[in-house]
């Protein structure tokens, strides 16, 4: 039985195999459309979403499973003190597979290591989010074709944005790739990402301020929100939020086939008119996501189809 | 300054100068009954100055702690006055139950009965994460 709770568990293989099998889906759903046929997945959100756990659920459903599960702490018995590991415990005997998304770094872990089903982590925190990583590479894969030889602009928050430093980990495996890391000085990429990440593979990178001056060699596009609630100061905030506003023309010169992402919900570092570009991909990056979901639990659960 | 020679027992030696105390109380030296020497800023060839303990009796010693302290540490065993056995530390891959994580956002900080452990992210730097949340350990 397998968990997957942290990007980096995953191989390259593991991750090809994933992308081609999401792939499949996509060309043709009818196919999966019953492979998890009395199957239940159990989404234990101890703090809200909307994307992710509607991605798990829809994935669930369109594979002809069941899903089960809270949506939030107070209604389950985390409001009575109960840990997580009996959570999980407990959840096992309900379900065959569980997402949980946590306010606690490590908890989706701490569930794996109790659980006797696979969990998947579907957010723990500022720690790490391996479903979001997979649906970006999906969608890299099925804009661009593939993950070599691609010069990728990671832009805002990149001190904080969990999903920026999954990619990170992600993409830096691959052949060719470029990273263009677009920050103000204070939300730089952290020391460790350069140090344990960057450094040791070998990759090329540059840390610069300005979007406009380097907008026109980027293949991938990655828009971050800056996020209110990682810092400390109100005034911090407001004065960085927005550092970065990508509008139409700003897009003048980038090259005609960028591919614009952003993990969403975006405020307003993605101008609304930006939405009609054929370059924007982060509404299909949220299709995309259902797409990796799906293909995940299959794994997980170690189902396949011929 | 003079310590004589142990003829059984253990010598901790070229210690970092100034960690010697941290070493003797994450191994419990106090609750001995046997003579323990803690000798602070010996003048040392390759360190320039280094702390040496030792302890007159044989005792279980967790190297992974003693590597993770401190990786520098020589550990000579003797037997009737002679050195038996040297052994040089390493950085341990893991880490249980010896630091705590301070990240108050870590599962470790609200559910009481977790172990706490680390694992080795960068050798050499000596740098320690938490398992859970991979928040680094600051080995002071």
């Amino acid at each position: 039985m397998r968990s997957l709770i942290d990007i980096k568990e995953l191989t390259v293989k593991e991750i090809e195999d994933l992308i081609t099998v999401a792939e499949d889906i996509i060309a043709n759903p009818k196919k999966y459309s019953e492979v998890c046929h009395g199957k239940k997945l159990a989404t234990l959100f101890f703090e809200p979403s909307t994307r992710t756990r509607l991605s798990f659920e829809a994935a669930m459903y369109e594979l002809g499973g069941n899903v089960l599960g809270f949506s939030e702490a107070q209604s389950s018995s985390a409001a009575k003190g109960e840990s997580v590991s009996d959570t999980a415990k407990t959840v096992s005997c309900y379900a065959d597979i569980i997402a949980m998304r946590h306010p606690k770094e490590g908890a989706p872990l701490v569930a794996s290591m109790r659980a006797s089903v696979p969990v998947i982590n579907a957010g723990d925190g500022g720690h790490n989010h391996p479903t979001q990583t997979l649906t970006d590479l999906l969608t890299i894969h099925r804009e661009k074709g593939t993950f070599e030889n691609l010069t990728i602009g990671l832009c805002g928050d990149l001190k904080f944005g969990r999903t920026v430093h999954s990619l990170i980990s992600a993409m830096a495996r691959y052949k060719g790739v470029k990273f263009v890391l677009i920050s103000p000085e204070e939300l730089r990429v952290p020391e460790y990402v350069v140090n344990e990440v960057l450094i040791p593979g070998g990759c090329d990178y540059v840390e610069v301020r300005s979007l406009e001056d380097h907008i026109g060699e980027l293949d991938i596009l990655y828009m971050t929100r800056v996020q209110r609630e990682r810092f400390f100061n109100e005034q911090d905030y407001i004065r960085l939020k927005d550092t970065y506003i990508l509008d139409t023309e700003k897009l003048k010169k980038a090259k005609e086939d960028l591919c614009i992402m952003h993990p969403l919900p975006r405020v307003n570092e993605i101008a609304v008119a930006v939405d009609d570009d054929p370059r924007a991909c982060y509404f299909k990056q949220v299709l995309y996501g259902k797409y990796a979901r799906m293909a995940l639990i299959m794994k997980l659960l170690e189902l396949e189809v011929k | 300054m003079i310590i004589g020679q142990i003829q059984d027992g253990i010598v901790l030696d070229h210690i970092t100068a100034g960690k010697g105390m941290q070493v003797y109380n994450i191994l419990g030296l106090d609750s001995l009954d046997c003579s323990v020497a803690l000798i602070k800023n010996a003048d040392s060839v390759k360190m320039g100055k280094k702390d040496i303990i030792k302890i007159a009796q044989k005792m279980e010693l967790d190297f992974d702690v003693l590597g993770y302290i401190d990786p520098g540490i020589t550990v000579n065993i003797i037997e009737n006055g002679a050195k038996v056995k040297r052994e040089k530390l390493r950085l341990p891959e893991r880490i249980t139950g010896v630091i705590k994580c301070k990240n108050p956002r870590c599962i470790t900080s609200t559910e009481q009965e977790l172990t706490h452990e680390f694992y080795l992210a960068d050798a050499q730097k000596q740098v320690y994460r938490c398992l859970y949340c991979e928040s680094m350990a600051k080995n002071d």
